[in-house]
Parts: C-alpha cells; sequence; structure tokens
C-alpha cells in the first residue's frame, strides 16, 4: 500500500505524518508537493497539519486552490483513503470535500493538549481497529479547531454517521462536540486531533496507531477481495 | 569619491557641526575615532552603519571584557562563541547546536511582535548554522502579575511566541517565568532554540573567494526596526513609545520558507558562507561575514528587494526586516541556488560581492554611497571597562536577619501562598497556547524539570532547561550567578541527561552606573566558576543592558539555556511521584536560608538579606551521583528543590503524580517554616520503588551526599511530620493543592 504525504508551503506536520507511516506501518511513502498533477500512484492521500500559506486569509482558503486538490478531489471520488488532520481537516472543508467549516476557538488562543476522544464510528475505513464508542487519548493543537455546521448539515451527519470522533470534553467549542467527521462513503476523514502525534509511548499515547493499522487492513482486504476476485 | 545626499539627510558636514552622531547613541570620542579610520568625515549612511555597528548589542563594547571570563572551549565542544550559534557534540556524528537571545526592549513596546521577531531571530540563527531547529524555549520576567500593563504585556509576548513558534512548526517545549516588581516596565523576553546538525554540515558566516557572488535571500526590505540594534542599548524611557517603528513585524510563514530553502541550500553542499540579519540587518550580516573572511565586499543597493518606493542606502542598510538571510557561492553554482528557491516560492537576488580590498562599499543608482574599512566596523569599535562599586543595598543586607520575621504557624496557608504565587504556580495557561508536540519528539513536556526531546532513529535525547531567579542574584551577584548555572544543571541531570554546555543571557541594568556593572561582574565570575567546575562551558549568548527606566534597574538576571544529553531514552525522568508505596529521599542538607526565597516574598512581602550558599563541589557531587542512579534504573521520580522549598518541591511532585505523599522529617534543628520553605541549594527528592529504597540510599551516601529516607507516595494527602512528632505540621489534600497551583494563573487573567 502506498502512502502520499501532502507537502504545501507551511505544512509543518508532514514529516510527522511521514514518521507516523514508517514506524508505524513500515509501508512506503513519499511527500509529494502541493504543484502535484497526478496522485495515480497512491493509495492514501494524507493532508497534514501545519499553516498552509501562513493561515492567511482563513485556514486552508489558499491551499484548497493549489494543483494538487483537484487531484485529491478525484482520488476522492474513485474511493481511495484521504485523511485531513487540522489543518488538513480545514483545507478539506475548504476545497468542499467535507461539509462545515473550522472557526476559530471559543477561548480565542491556541491550545495544545491530549484529549479524550470517543470513537463514534468505528466503520470507516480509519476506524476499524477501535471499538465503538472505545475512548482514546489524543492531543489537539489548534487555534482554528471550533467545528460548526447548520442545524441541516448537523441532522444529515448524525443521519449518515458521519461523526467519526466527539471530545468528552470540548476544548474550542464545537458543534456536538465534533472533533472528527468523514465524507457519506466514509473515504475521506477530516479531524482536528493529531492521531500522527499518538504512536508510541514515548510521546504520551500509542492510541494514534490503530488509525494507521486501521488504513492498512482495510485496504488489505479490499486488495484481497479484488484479486481473489 | 562622490557623495549622494538625499534631500531630507544631513551632510557629513552637518553630523560633525550639530553632533547629530550622538542621536544614534555614538559619543564625542567614537565620533572622533571613525572619522581617523575614515580619513575624512562619514556621511550620513556611514554614520548610521558606523553607529550599529558599534552598539552594545553588536560589538559588547561594555561586556567584552567580562564575557573573556567564561570558558569556552572543552573536548565536546565543536564551535564556541562567536558564529550565529555554539556547537557540541552528542557522539554519532551528530551535534546539537544552541543559542539563547534575548528581545526585551521591543517587547516592552510592542509585545506580540516583539517576542515574535525574538523567536524567528534565534530560529534563524540556528538554521544558519546548517541545523535543523528541533525545540524552542523561553525565559520571561514580568512584573506583579496585577497592573493591566503587566497583564497585557504577559499575555501578548505569550501570543507572540506561540504566534511564531506554532506556525513554522518548532515545538515550544520548556522555560521558565518569573514575576517581580522590579521588572514592572522592563520585561524580559530571552529566546533559546535548539537544533541539530551533522558534523559535516557545519557553516560558517564567512564572504569567501574574492569575486564570489553574494545573495540576499527573503522578503523585500522595508522600513521597520531601523536602529533596532542601537534602541536595544538605550534605557527605556517615555520615548520609547514613540520608537515602536524601531520594532520589526514578523512573519513565521515566511520564515518556515526561508528556513527550508536555506536548510536545502545547505544540504546540496554549494553553500561557501551563509548568516542571517539579525540585528543591525544588511549591515551587521555583511561586514561580519567579509571581516570573519578577511576580505570586503560590495553591495549592489539598487538590487537589493525593497518593499517600499524610494528607500535610502541609510535605510536598507538598517532596517531590521525579518526573515532575511545571506549567502555566498561560486558564480558556477548560482543557477543550482536560484532554483532552489524558486521552487520555495522565496525571492533570492544576487547584490554583492566579495571583494580583496577589505571595504564595504556600498553602491547606489550608479554612485558609492558608502566606503568603509571593514576591519573598522567589526573589530575596531573601543572596550570599555566601567568602573565598578559595591552597592549600597548589598552592604545593608549583611546585617539581615532572615529569621527575624515571627515563625509563620500555619504552613498549609504559606504553602498556598507559595503555590499561588505566579513565579511558582503552574503555566499551563502559558504552555498550552504553544504547540509543545510538533516534530513528535517530545518525551517530556512543559512543566517537569527539563523538557527532553528524542532524537528519532537513535535512543539518544536533548533534555534541555532555562534558569536564573534574579532574587538571588539581586542580593549576591556572584552567588546567584552559580545558583542559575547550578540549578540548570540540576534540573538536567534530574531528567536523566548529562550536562553538555550552557549559552548566556546576561541581562542588567545600565552598564554606566558603577553598582550595575559590579553586579555584572560578580554575576559572570559566579556563573563562569560554575561552569568551570561543572564542566558545562560557555557556547554562546546574548548581552542585554540598560533594562531600566525611571523606576530602576530590573534584577540582575544571566539567564542559563542549559543542554544535556540523554543517553538512552530509558534513563528519562519526571518530576511526578509515581506510585504508592514509592521510598522519598531527601539529598542535601537544609540550613536555615530564607533569603531571596518565595517564601520571603509571598509571605513576608520582602527580598532581602542573603541568598542561599552554594558550595559547587558538593553540587558536582550530587549531580553525578544522581545522575548515576538513574542510569542505573533505581530511581522512579526526581526533582529538585528550587523556590518553594522542600514544601514546594513536595507539592509539585504530588500535583504532577496526582498521588499524595508521607514525610516524616527526622531532627532538622529547624524551625517548621524554616525546614519546609528554606530554599538551600544542592537538594533533590528522588524516589524509588520500596524495595530499591536502601539501595538507592547506599549508593548515593557512598558518593558522599547527605542523604534520608524521608517517607512514602501514597494517598491523596500531602502530611508532614517533624522530629519524631506525631501531629502533621502540614496535611493538606493533594486535589486542594492542585486547584490553588493551576487556578492562581488564569484567575488573574481573567
Amino acid at each position: 500500500m502506498k502512502f502520499a504525504v501532502l507537502v504545501f508551503p507551511g505544512s509543518n506536520c508532514d514529516i510527522d505524518c511521514y514518521k507516523a507511516v514508517e514506524d508505524s506501518l513500515g509501508e512506503p511513502v513519499d511527500y509529494v508537493w502541493h504543484t502535484a498533477t497526478d496522485l495515480s500512484a497512491y493509495d492514501c492521500i494524507l493532508v497534514p497539519g501545519g499553516f498552509s500559506y501562513g493561515d492567511y486569509l482563513r485556514c486552508g482558503a489558499i491551499s484548497r486552490f493549489a494543483p494538487v486538490m483537484a487531484e485529491v478531489a478525484k482520488a476522492a471520488e474513485q474511493g481511495k483513503f484521504v485523511l485531513g488532520i487540522c489543518n488538513g481537516f480545514q483545507i478539506l472543508t475548504e476545497a468542499g470535500l467535507l461539509p462545515g467549516a473550522l472557526r476559530r476557538n471559543m477561548s480565542m488562543k491556541f491550545r495544545c493538549h491530549d484529549t479524550v476522544l470517543k470513537v463514534v464510528n468505528n466503520t470507516t475505513p480509519f476506524t476499524i481497529d477501535y471499538a465503538k464508542d472505545e475512548e482514546i487519548v489524543i492531543p489537539i493543537a489548534h487555534g482554528e479547531g471550533n467545528y460548526y455546521c447548520d442545524e441541516e448539515t448537523l441532522a444529515s451527519l448524525h443521519a449518515n454517521n458521519q461523526i467519526v470522533f466527539q471530545y468528552s470534553d470540548n476544548p474550542n467549542g464545537s458543534v456536538a462536540d465534533i472533533a472528527g467527521i468523514c465524507n457519506t462513503a466514509g473515504n475521506v476523514v477530516g479531524m482536528m486531533p493529531h492521531p500522527e502525534r499518538a504512536v508510541s509511548s514515548l510521546l504520551g499515547s500509542e492510541d494514534g496507531k490503530r488509525m494507521f493499522t486501521s488504513i492498512l487492513k482495510t485496504w488489505r482486504d479490499r486488495y484481497d477481495a479484488a484479486s481473489i476476485r | 569619491m562622490t557623495q549622494q545626499v538625499s534631500a531630507k539627510e544631513p551632510t557629513a558636514e552637518q553630523i560633525a557641526e550639530q553632533k547629530i552622531y550622538s542621536q544614534f547613541g555614538v559619543s564625542d570620542s567614537e565620533y572622533e575615532l571613525i572619522t581617523s579610520f575614515m580619513g575624512r568625515l562619514p556621511n550620513y549612511t556611514e554614520i548610521g552603519v558606523f553607529s550599529v555597528m558599534w552598539s552594545e548589542h553588536c560589538a559588547y563594547k561594555n561586556s567584552k571584557p567580562l564575557l573573556g571570563r567564561f570558558p569556552t572551549s572543552g573536548p565536546r565542544v565543536l564551535m564556541g562563541p562567536g558564529e550565529g550559534a555554539g556547537i557540541v557534540d552528542i557522539g554519532d556524528n551528530q551535534a546539537v547546536v544552541f543559542k539563547i537571545e534575548s528581545h526585551n526592549h521591543p517587547s516592552a513596546v510592542e509585545p506580540y511582535q516583539g517576542a515574535a521577531t525574538g523567536v524567528g531571530g534565534i530560529i534563524r540563527d540556528i538554521f544558519s548554522m546548517g541545523a535543523r531547529p528541533v525545540a524552542l524555549l523561553n525565559s520571561l520576567r514580568f512584573g506583579k502579575l496585577e497592573s493591566d500593563r503587566v497583564k497585557y504585556l504577559f499575555e501578548h509576548v505569550v501570543s507572540g511566541i506561540a504566534g511564531y513558534g506554532n506556525c513554522i512548526g518548532i515545538p515550544t517545549v520548556g522555560g521558565e517565568i518569573m514575576f517581580d516588581d522590579s521588572y514592572d516596565g522592563n520585561p524580559l523576553v530571552n529566546a533559546m532554540c535548539v537544533g541539530l546538525i551533522d558534523h559535516d554540515k557545519i557553516q560558517r558566516g564567512v564572504a569567501k573567494g574574492v569575486g564570489n557572488p553574494v545573495f540576499y535571500v527573503g522578503p523585500p526590505t522595508g522600513r521597520d526596526g531601523i536602529h533596532g540594534a542601537t534602541f536595544a542599548s538605550v534605557e527605556l524611557s517615555e520615548e520609547s513609545e514613540a520608537k515602536r517603528t524601531a520594532v520589526q513585524v514578523g512573519d513565521p510563514f515566511m520564515e518556515k520558507l526561508v528556513m527550508e530553502s536555506c536548510l536545502e541550500l545547505i544540504d546540496s553542499g554549494i553553500v561557501l558562507g551563509i548568516q542571517d540579519m539579525g540585528a543591525a540587518g544588511l549591515t551587521c550580516s555583511s561586514a561580519e561575514m567579509a571581516s570573519k573572511a578577511g576580505n570586503g565586499l560590495e553591495l549592489y543597493l539598487d538590487q537589493v528587494p525593497q518593499r517600499e518606493e524610494g528607500m535610502t542606502p541609510y535605510e536598507m542598510m538598517l532596517s531590521e526586516s525579518q526573515e532575511r538571510m545571506l549567502f555566498v557561492v561560486e558564480p558556477k553554482d548560482e543557477a543550482q541556488a536560484q532554483e532552489i528557491f524558486d521552487r520555495w516560492g522565496v525571492i533570492c537576488r544576487k547584490v554583492g560581492k566579495v571583494t580583496d580590498d577589505g571595504r564595504l562599499k556600498l553602491f547606489h543608482h550608479g554612485e558609492v554611497v558608502g566606503d568603509m574599512p571593514v576591519k573598522a566596523l567589526v573589530d575596531e569599535c573601543p572596550i570599555y571597562r566601567k568602573p565598578s562599586a559595591v552597592p549600597a543595598y548589598y552592604e545593608a543586607n549583611a546585617c539581615v536577619d532572615t529569621l527575624r520575621y515571627e515563625e509563620v504557624k500555619d504552613l498549609g496557608g504559606a504553602l498556598r501562598k507559595v503555590l499561588a504565587s505566579p513565579t511558582v504556580a503552574s503555566k499551563a495557561w502559558v504552555y498550552n497556547q504553544y504547540d509543545y508536540m510538533v516534530r513528535t519528539s517530545t518525551a517530556v513536556r512543559p512543566g517537569s524539570d527539563a523538557a527532553v526531546v528524542t532524537i528519532h532513529g537513535t535512543r539518544k535525547g536533548l533534555a534541555m532547561t532555562t534558569d536564573c531567579n534574579g532574587r538571588y542574584v539581586y542580593l549576591d551577584p556572584e552567588v546567584g550567578g552559580r545558583i542559575a548555572v547550578s540549578e540548570a544543571a540540576r534540573n538536567i541531570v534530574c531528567s536523566g541527561a548529562k550536562p553538555l554546555a550552557i549559552t548566556d543571557n546576561l541581562n542588567f541594568g545600565s552598564p554606566e552606573k558603577p553598582e550595575i556593572f559590579w553586579q555584572m561582574e560578580r554575576a559572570v565570575d559566579g556563573m563562569a566558576e560554575a561552569c568551570r567546575v561543572l564542566d558545562t562551558p560557555v557556547i554562546g549568548g546574548n548581552v542585554s543592558l540598560y533594562n531600566e527606566n525611571a523606576t530602576g534597574a530590573i534584577y540582575p538576571t544571566p539567564v542559563v539555556g542549559m543542554v544535556g544529553l540523554v543517553e538512552d531514552t530509558d534513563h528519562i525522568t519526571t518530576q511526578g511521584f509515581k506510585q504508592e508505596g514509592d521510598a522519598i529521599l531527601l539529598l542535601g542538607t537544609t540550613f536555615a536560608e530564607l533569603g531571596g526565597s518565595e517564601f520571603q516574598y509571598a509571605v513576608h512581602g520582602v527580598t532581602e538579606g542573603r541568598p542561599p550558599a552554594l558550595d559547587l563541589a558538593a553540587e558536582q557531587k550530587l549531580l553525578d551521583a544522581v545522575l548515576a542512579a538513574i542510569r542505573g534504573g533505581l530511581v522512579t521520580s526526581a526533582h529538585d528543590l528550587s523556590e518553594g522549598g522542600l514544601a514546594g518541591a513536595l507539592a509539585e511532585s504530588c500535583i504532577s503524580g496526582k498521588i499524595g505523599a508521607n514525610v516524616e522529617l527526622a531532627s532538622t534543628g529547624l524551625r517548621a517554616d524554616v525546614a519546609l520553605f528554606s530554599e538551600s541549594q544542592s537538594r533533590i527528592l528522588l524516589t524509588a520503588k520500596s524495595g530499591q529504597a536502601e539501595e538507592l540510599k547506599a549508593a548515593i551516601a557512598a558518593s558522599g551526599v547527605p542523604v534520608a529516607i524521608i517517607g512514602t507516595v501514597g494517598g491523596d494527602r500531602l502530611r508532614v511530620t517533624l522530629d519524631g512528632g506525631s501531629v502533621a505540621v502540614l496535611d493538606e489534600a493533594v486535589s486542594e493543592l492542585t486547584t490553588v497551583w493551576e487556578d492562581a494563573i488564569p484567575c488573574l487573567m481573567k
């Protein structure tokens, strides 16, 4: 299975995502520049955190116009796995690949600390290694992680089981304690917490590792099923 | 030569007659000296260039004689003071690069940008050496956290540090903050950066090879920060507010791009010399690079990217616009360098040439607008040996008996006061605004004795801390200097690392005052002695003087930034008590030493007497014994005793470990309040599994360090009895202490 970690000017969790894939899975992973126009070689695309384009204008608002984003949309349509973390989540909402928007934290301050998340949906390709309603420790580090969507969207998120993670102690004012969501097909996930920062006990938590193992397991299941056919 | 004179700029003659140079901080005798080096009257641009190169900030003209007293070499030191940052070998062809720098004056008038650009500047110092920055720390001082102005400065300095570090993606993993009236109106903002490098990648800021092109990298030059270095070399006054334009504006996104592209350039192996444009911008970087190579430099100012129309040579040379670098390559490598910067979307332009005439020559609109001898700019600034005098307060403090206050009986109340004192209280309000986890290497987060960052692909780690108790230094600069270094070393060792070296930031008042210069001399002597005994040479640093305003000088605050090597991540140790039943050991001896203590300040409202004594030989023994015990796997937690004494340390270990402790102190011979809150030095709390406590005790005792098993971890209360008494002198619920400690700063900031 092959992973791409996108690099926008100002991405700064790209190295962490790369290391997490390499250290947790040992699968091949490449950095892919924001100007790339072909993602066909990759099975999973990680949109990392950071401050792409300095968060100028609005987080993710400029990145969505990067050439690579058209390819990300294509990959999502093809059912490939796309995971946006922190700034990556903001980019995916700006690009319209996920509903809603991320606003400034209610405290108006950047917040960095561990959070306890509830795994609401353990049927996505990213969460099958978790138990439903399991509580996991994953850190956050953001100034604009306050998820917002209107009532109607929220109702459809509930109806389609699109809420993937919820905070047990809401750190930023997000609607319905939402920490992460997926698209209706389930192959695109965006989340503010950083699973790539929770992949070894030395870092304080290993709970994020299972997101990466989930992806690999899902892909192998699909690949095996496909090759049998 | 032709002198191009802008309409609004005074002529060379006017500068001389009207003594305009004095506005730039150049004295009459310095002006005469400059004139003799020039062989003529300097024009406006030239006197501007000289004034920044000869400022305290760039020339260390008042502090150089003192800096020479520091030990700066050692078997591990690969690069000492003089370059962007010092470098220390950590084995396996790897080295650690680190430096601390102040941005005190800018932060006093424009706290967000002042602090942010302080962070940006120190990061450039690290990556200009070719190193990948891996961690940031800071050391901050503010007045009492009561007035609106202090709260404003505190809030915005923290935001500025967060804004820059978070965006560029370098974790802010540690630091320290003290609050005291002496810093009212004169906050201290010292930022430290730590980087990693392979030995063969080390760069120097030299303009090598006559005829080679000189390149400018980074955003265009604007009119911001003009005369920042000069501004930093005078006292703050009411007019300082009007000098807000001397404060630069930071763009961490741009610095991220400049950093990545410069590291890629360095990695390509084509760079001959590279240096950041920090204080005094284009002036200092070009003059220093030429000087280090023994060469000259020509700068074609029309080629300098400019943010604004009609900038004069004076403005371009003195601008401190941020995120800019200067580098030299051979002509054949120009295209390769250009390609790297184009790909990163960073401006890179040829602005000059290395020459062999030893002169810094400036061209603008086809004319020579400045022509100065490089040697005079860099090496010939006069060095002053200021007179020194023992301050009256120091003499008076000799007879202060710090036991004269009535004995405090409510020790629980006193502990709560100490824990609620912003200096001791939890700094989570601060560090939760910093991204301290990015780069996924932070093994010990802010809030323990020292932060630890692991080195990917190895079992090694780097422990790092900043320390200085200005009250001790004020009460006795020599002892205070010794304590600053020793406390840093204790913090490093308590984290499981061996201290390697230090970088220092000497923050003092005006050296023109003999009493202040005396403080500087004595503090440097104390630090130097400690560095020699503890084998932690000074590999670089910064001097910030004139930290005073109408109400007086700050406490002398020579901040120590120390880095240590964790040989194996298994050795990493934190301060929190770990497990019910663990034995608690106290190492060192407690004396009746309340001078300069947090207890004295928080409970009695004074800072007086003499600070705690410190015996460096005893300190060294303690550090060796504790590190050996940690490496031997006998230690479950370690915490040094500092502000708040034994009671403070016990409380912090309980709070961090979310568990109580039962402590029985045998005959101390001291008053209860003194036994608990004395800040005697060279003391450390360790815990060990109950079955290993005697072994640990014997090992420590065998190395000649006083040690006693004083209690057991467990329960949910911190309980202390004294001298075999059955009634506890301290009996507090850990949850309540936690609340007091955690809520103090958030409550004050609401």
